[in-house]
């Protein structure tokens, strides 16, 4: 399936479009550009809000032009107030809209937690049903962009501890359009996490709208001797690490999680019966971290079939630092994730 | 019954020396001439200060970097009015006041470069790192303030935003407990009017950003921010007030960025170059070179020999800066305890840090 492929760069998806004509290409940022252009086109309870979302970088490109094409109405540039635009996008999602909203950073959205965590995730439970709060939170989190500690973090599991919301994390074009769409139109609120660093990757999008369902990871590539469970960019990372690896004979399957919560925990557990060796790839920290919840979960209902203690690769437990040299070595890659499996392998 | 007026709101406008460079005679004594002088040569610094910071950005040798060109009057101007004593909360776009404040240029490239020691405020000056999040420093300025109350100091707070971060809720909510307990702070906007690509008209639909803070129950207004002499006096009279009890006050410095956002932006994606150019004419240092002029201060090579020193100084800065050690990779963990966790020494052994 030309969807469940990755690349890790334009020049491989070029080549693959070589042998195959028929393949689409776009970035991922057009990717989520297209997504949004499309339910703004076909569905008036769309609209889009955010600091800054008019501004003709359009959030990294991810925006550009909307505000032309949709009016300043649909597509509203916002005072800076994280909280109360926040608050305002889930008023409008009760009263029957679709609002996606526009953080762009990960770290501007605990300015607006309280919203989030006490009344978007709550509503539904708290009146019987028979209120929902369809909202997207469209974020970003990067990496090595000198922003330092209060401007690059990786916040998902703040959100994935909290009962009433979804978080999803895109890796490739393909998901960036198809789970955007299915996140709208989910009928929960969705945290919906973006990877900087993969905006400008290229991969294969179909031009007609589409869906990717919430709650489904996807195998990238099989394997039998390691399972990785790889969120969001490390999933390239993991890629590459099981390149290096293959050439040591050791086959490892890689999933890309793609929804954070709710789990696909089904699909881990079948790929760990296999394989016996289990690592996660995270972009975050470990405590608490969704490895932790994944290994939890092997554990709960897999224990039997693990051949060895799991291992994970996180950040160090710190704060992101702005220096470079601290910077270069705080991100774990393929190197560290390569290291983890072969730990994973002879420990058993 | 009649509708009855029960409050009226009025803004003052301060301006002691216009863009010709004629002063105010009723207001320009409370500025000495010397004080002026000074507010002229620390001018002088920020800009060079800045104008290298921009290079270094450009050869690749510092990071990101937020511009103060323009700004150089309303940052030296309220900087110089604070003693060292009191506190400050300055944003990122504050080089200007902690140039003024004698703040080691050297460790604001370091921390421009991408270093968090740059950061860490020398004995004898209480400057608070500056706020990259936008606004919320704002109640921190408060808690200070109602600390050295509670301590029975006779110091004040100020903190430094602009008009993008009033339209916070942190803003109006520091503004609201100043005025309750009225704190000694004084509150300064840097109104330069864009926060990235939005303009001030979209931020509020209030004439002012200074009537905000008759809202809250106290006084605020709206000085011209390219005025060098009328941003000390109004925040010296806050100041004033704020030591004796009076309480807090809003101060609007009206002035513009006159660069891009930051050295990440491209600012004639969204307004034009008239506009620019407009401001550009009304730039801080014009009509100060013409008021000292006036007075007999300035002469070309007076303004010459403070340009060379700043120029002298900042070199030697940047050369401490960039000959200053990398960090320690331990570094990296050392900091976010009082002490390391179980996990964080192990970290450290694993990864030889601190070895
Ligand atoms: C809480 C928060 N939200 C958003 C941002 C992104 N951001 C950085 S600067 C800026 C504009 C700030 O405008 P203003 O307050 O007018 O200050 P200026 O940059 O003009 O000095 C924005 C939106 C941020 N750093 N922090
Ligand atoms: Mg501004």
């Amino acid at each position: 399936m030309p969807w469940t492929k990755v690349y890790s760069n334009k020049a491989e998806f070029e080549s693959a479009l070589s042998d195959n004509r028929e393949l689409r290409g776009l970035a991922y940022k057009d990717a989520l550009l297209e997504a949004t252009s499309q339910l703004l086109e076909a569905d008036e309870t769309v609209f889009v809000i955010g600091e800054g979302i008019d501004d003709s970088g359009g959030v990294f490109g991810s925006t550009k032009g909307l505000h032309l094409k949709f009016g300043r109405e649909r597509v509203m540039d916002s005072p800076l107030a994280e909280n109360g635009i926040t608050g305002i996008a889930i008023g409008a999602a009760v009263a029957g809209m679709r609002p996606i909203l526009v953080h762009m950073r990960v770290d501007f959205i605990p300015l607006s937690l309280d919203q989030i965590i006490n009344h978007a995730a709550k509503w539904r439970y708290m009146f019987g049903g028979k209120v929902s709060v369809p909202i997207v939170i469209r974020s970003m989190i990067g990496r090595g962009w000198g922003s330092a500690a209060q401007h690059s973090q990786s916040l998902q599991s703040l959100f994935t501890n909290i009962p009433g919301l979804k978080v999803v994390m895109p890796a490739t074009p393909y998901d960036a359009k198809g789970l955007l769409r299915a996140s709208v139109y989910d009928g929960n609120p969705v945290v919906f996490i973006e990877h900087r660093w993969l905006y400008e990757h290229m991969g294969h999008v179909p031009s007609e709208p589409y869906t990717v369902p919430l709650g489904k990871a996807i195998i990238r590539r099989t394997g039998s001797d390691a399972t990785i469970v790889a969120v969001s960019y490390m999933v390239y990372e993991a890629m590459s690490a099981a390149d290096i690896l293959k050439n040591e004979g050791i086959e490892c399957e890689v999933i890309d999680l793609r929804t954070l919560k709710p789990l696909d925990a089904p699909l881990i557990l079948e790929s760990v019966s296999k394989t016996g060796r289990l690592v996660i790839a995270d972009t975050g920290w470990k405590e608490t971290g969704i490895g932790a919840e994944i290994i939890a979960r092997v554990v709960e209902d897999g224990f039997g079939a693990l051949k060895s203690a799991p291992e994970r690769v996180n950040l160090p437990e710190a704060p992101t630092p702005a220096s470079p040299a601290l910077e270069k070595a705080y991100y774990p890659g393929k190197f560290e994730i390569a290291a983890a499996v072969r730990r994973a392998v002879n420990k058993g | 019954m009649p509708l009855e007026i029960i409050e009226k709101i009025e803004v003052k406008r301060l301006q002691i020396i216009n863009e010709r460079g004629e002063a105010d005679p009723e207001l320009i004594p409370s500025v000495s001439d010397e004080e002026i002088t000074r507010c002229f040569e620390a001018m002088i610094l920020a800009r060079v200060f800045n104008q290298r910071a921009l290079s270094l950005q450009r050869e690749g040798r510092i990071g990101t970097y937020a511009s103060i060109l323009g700004q150089e009057a309303s940052q030296v101007g309220s900087a110089r009015a604070f003693s060292d004593d009191d506190w400050l909360f300055p944003s990122f776009r504050e080089s200007g006041v902690l140039v003024a404040k004698g703040y080691p240029m050297w460790m604001l490239y370091r921390y421009w470069a991408g270093d968090e020691r740059g950061m860490k405020c020398p004995e004898g000056l209480n400057i608070f790192p500056m706020s990259v999040p936008v606004g919320t420093h704002v109640p921190h300025a408060m808690g200070a303030a109602w600390a050295m109350k509670l301590k029975g100091h006779r110091k004040a707070a100020g903190v430094y935003f602009g008009d993008g971060g009033s339209s916070k809720g942190d803003f109006h909510e520091g503004l609201n407990f100043a005025g309750v307990f009225k704190a000694p702070v004084v509150f300064l906007c840097q109104n330069n009017q864009w926060a990235i690509s939005v303009p001030r008209s979209s931020q509020t639909a209030a004439k002012t950003i200074a009537q905000k803070a008759s809202a809250h129950g106290f006084e605020g207004i709206q000085v011209d921010g390219n005025d060098v002499a009328a941003v000390y006096k109004a925040t010296k009279d806050a100041l004033e007030k704020a030591k004796n009890n009076g309480g807090p006050t809003l101060i609007e410095c009206f002035t513009y960025r006159l660069d891009d956002h930051t050295t990440s932006d491209d600012a004639s994606r969204y307004r034009s170059k008239e506009e620019v150019e407009a401001w550009r004419a009304k730039e801080p240092l014009l009509r100060l070179r013409l008021y000292l002029e006036k007075i007999g201060k300035w002469t070309k090579g007076y303004e010459e020999s403070v340009t060379k020193k700043a120029e002298e100084s900042v070199d030697a800065e940047i050369k401490k800066a960039e000959a200053f050690p990398p960090p320690d990779p331990a570094d990296l963990i050392r900091y976010t305890y009082a002490e390391l966790t179980l996990r964080q020494k192990k970290e450290m052994k694993e990864s030889g840090w601190g070895s």
